[in-house]
């Protein structure tokens, strides 16, 4: 019985090309794929003169990946997985935009198309396990049996914020040959293995988001449906009521956002919360913006089956927000699966829409959206 | 790495260079390097093999050698086809293609479209066949050309183009087939056919790619669409791809060698029968697409139904087996295939459509092997798949 292969995810990047030619120089059996997400000429009001050039899953990103299968000597394929991707995560993220809430398509797009299709896609080539450039440790716990999610060595690269809705399942299956390395080690990997992409840039910004302007995206993606924003205009006001000034819709506007408010005021105003259904922003003074508590519903939990006591915990509210220490508290029995997030000290945007990770050090307990 | 001995059922894709092409090819690539335009005698010797090549391609679809222009491949002759004949002609125009052509059709007729054309798209039925009653429905007074492939890529429904002909001809209407996956597969005889223009592309055929040849009848009404020198009887600029003419020369020459004997088609007729029974006996849930049309002998479409046609491919790949889920320009694509759906097919049976083209070096053997992976492979993506 031949030894079965391991489906790796190539993006084109060096992360996911260092893992594929690291696994293959460990001698063992690699198949890259390339998963097609997102058609980057598509809107074209907002794809820029090269047509998405430098962003992910553009043409370039295919031909970085193909060259780098082509070198390593394993057999590669690009899957398409625009439709599923368009369902599962742009969607949903331009819904919870609208609905004033701030999404993470990048949790969505891991949930259900990285870890949920791309596994069906191992399967079909024969692959038991698949392997990602994700910085994140997977470890089986020797006592409870369960897969640990752990943070990455590389506590700058750590992306174990998006990856809290992983099953034990889907991590029983997965490999993070990243996770014990930092980024330069990588690098330098990739450059000891003569890897094309060995200086290629790291990729920042959401995938199908050109330059993090969500705004404009909505405007066009709603524009392409056919379904442009009606009536958008609203107003700012203050929380005692002040009206301010006009805004072009609430979807321009996330909770702790400071700068494009286009208001003059003495002292500087944030974004305390946006209502869609009156289309109203709120804005107030930095200490407004801290909350003590959040509900968290749709909690995954990875460390333990469930939440039966209160348990303590670090608990990250946003990618580079620095986890701070909680109380996390099962919400009753009337709601699964939903907990409340009691802070030690109050935290500033607390904001619905994005994740909230619930750390104990390293351990990833579990996580969930904030209400 | 990868050691599986592969076996290559995409012919409908390209075909390998058949050996003794190659021997023309590399004799002319090494010795035969003058200008075919050169008045001196290095051009001289160009041209006569060029124009000896012309007179075997000619000969193959019963075409006067004059009327034959070589172009770059198929994609070019359609585009010439049909931009020439569009501007040709003044205001309004209208030219009638059907919903099953190749992108080298469709996109030229879309790019007219921009320009100001108006266009007909006939639609086929379930057999995947344009009806000739349809075309001669859509006829305008404005219509300037009709458009029809003769043997669809994807499928290889052989459509009515003598009648469609016929009615084009009554109508007085000039006559574009794209042949590009009929010839060497069925006899063809733009003569006996009456078209008045017909593309044709040398790498079906066991010749190399980046050649092809646009047959334009004597006196038929066409506009250059490049513009340079006096190549090609000022029909398409450019110096000739001297190697690739001759290469497609040969291989035509002994296309009308096969269909003289008869033997070569009959054989992979018997094969593409012997791979659908295989299939269509031991794997529940499959069926012919188009089965009913009357098809190019080496083309069978297969849906598997419950499969994911591109995990399918790359399994069968894996495995050491060449297909494809519909013509090679497609894959990748978001939208199943344009010929399937409009046939009828829903969209998840078109998805889960497979291409099997075979071609001179299939052997029953291979056949076989192929049914076999094929019962395995589908068996296991059904036994994975949770939206089957």
């Amino acid at each position: 019985m031949p030894e079965l292969p391991i489906a790796v995810a190539m993006s084109g990047g060096v992360d996911s090309s260092t893992v594929a030619a690291l696994l293959a120089r460990q001698g063992r059996s690699v198949v890259g794929l390339t998963m097609q997400l997102w058609n980057q000429r598509r809107l074209p009001e907002i794809a820029g003169e090269a047509g998405g050039t430098g962003r992910c899953c553009s043409l370039d990103d295919v031909y970085d990946a193909r060259r780098v299968a082509g070198q390593i000597g394993i057999p590669y394929y690009v899957v398409n997985f625009e439709e599923q991707f368009e369902e599962r995560v742009v969607k949903p993220f331009v819904e919870e935009y609208l609905a004033g809430r701030t999404p993470i398509p990048c949790t969505l797009c891991n949930n259900y198309i990285k870890f949920d299709r791309f596994l069906e896609m191992a399967d079909a080539v024969g692959a038991d396990q698949i392997a990602t450039g994700h910085y994140a440790r997977v470890r089986r716990c020797p006592e409870s049996g369960r897969y640990q999610l752990r943070r990455a060595v590389d506590a700058a690269k750590d992306q174990t914020y998006f990856l809290f809705g992983l099953t034990q399942e889907q991590l029983a299956r997965t490999l993070f040959p990243l996770g014990e390395m930092t980024k330069p080690e990588v690098r330098e990997l990739a450059r000891d293995l003569n890897l094309a992409v060995a200086a290629k840039g790291d990729s920042q910004e959401i995938c199908f988001v050109p330059n993090g302007d969500y705004a404009t995206f909505l405007d066009a993606y709603l524009k392409e449906r056919g379904e442009a924003l009606s009536a958008a205009r609203g107003s700012i006001v203050t929380t005692d009521g002040r009206a301010l000034g006009e805004h072009e819709g609430v979807h321009h506007f996330t909770v702790g956002q400071r700068r494009g408010l286009g208001v003059a005021t003495g002292e500087p105003l944030y974004v305390i919360a946006t209502d869609p259904r009156t289309r109203k922003v709120v804005v107030g003074s930095g200490n407004e913006l801290l909350r003590s508590r959040a509900f968290v519903k749709d909690v995954n939990w990875i460390s333990f089956a469930d939440l039966c006591q209160p348990v303590r915990a670090q608990v990250k509210i946003r990618n580079k927000h620095a986890a701070a220490p909680a109380w996390i508290l099962p919400a009753g029995a009337g709601n699964p699966n939903c907990v409340e997030v009691s802070f030690d000290e109050p935290q500033r945007a607390v904001t619905p829409g994005q994740a909230a990770v619930f750390y104990q050090d390293d351990l990833v307990l579990g996580g969930g959206w904030i209400e | 790495m990868n050691t599986v001995r592969h076996i290559y059922f995409d012919h409908n894709a390209t075909t390998p260079v058949s050996p003794e092409v190659l021997e023309v090819v590399v004799s002319a690539l090494g010795q035969t390097y003058g200008n075919a335009s050169s008045i001196h005698s290095f051009g001289q010797a160009a041209k006569q093999q060029m124009e000896a090549a012309r007179r075997q391609v000619a000969a193959l679809i019963h075409a006067s050698p004059k009327e034959v222009v070589f172009t770059s491949g198929g994609t070019e002759s359609d585009n010439m086809a049909l931009l020439g004949v569009a501007r040709a002609t003044l205001e309004p125009r209208h030219i009638i293609t059907t919903a099953i052509e190749h992108p080298a059709v469709l996109g030229a007729s879309a790019q007219l479209e921009r320009e100001g054309v108006k266009i007909t798209r006939v639609p086929v039925g379930a057999a995947g066949v344009a009806d000739p009653d349809k075309v001669r429905a859509a006829l305008r007074p404005e219509t300037v050309l009709v458009s029809v492939m003769h043997a669809n890529n994807e499928t290889g429904a052989i459509q009515p183009v003598g009648e469609i002909a016929h009615i084009a001809r009554e109508a007085g209407i000039p006559f574009h087939v794209d042949g590009v996956q009929a010839l060497g597969k069925i006899p063809v005889d733009v003569a006996a056919l009456g078209v008045d223009f017909y593309s044709v592309s040398a790498h079906k055929l066991y010749a190399p790619k980046g050649v092809g040849a646009l047959y334009i009848r004597k006196g038929a009404r066409w506009n250059a669409t490049t513009f340079g020198g006096h190549h090609e009887r000022d029909r398409r600029p450019g110096t000739e791809n001297v190697p690739g003419i001759v290469g497609f020369g040969a291989a035509a020459e002994m296309a009308g060698r096969g269909f003289a004997a008869g033997r070569d088609l009959t054989a992979i007729a018997a094969l593409r029968d012997r791979l659908e029974t295989a299939v269509l006996d031991r794997i529940p849930g499959t069926g012919v697409n188009g089965a009913v049309a009357r098809r190019v002998p080496n083309t069978t479409n297969i849906y598997f139904d419950g499969i994911d046609g591109e995990a399918l491919v790359i399994a069968l790949d894996l495995m050491g087996f060449a297909v494809s889920t519909g013509s090679a320009c497609s894959s990748g694509a978001v939208t199943p295939s344009h010929v399937l759906t409009a046939m009828g097919l829903p969209a998840e049976r078109a998805r889960a459509s497979i291409r099997f083209s075979l071609g001179l070096s299939n052997t029953v053997e291979q056949v076989d092997a192929l049914a076999g992976a094929l019962e395995h492979a589908v068996a296991r993506l059904r036994r994975i798949s949770v939206y089957a």
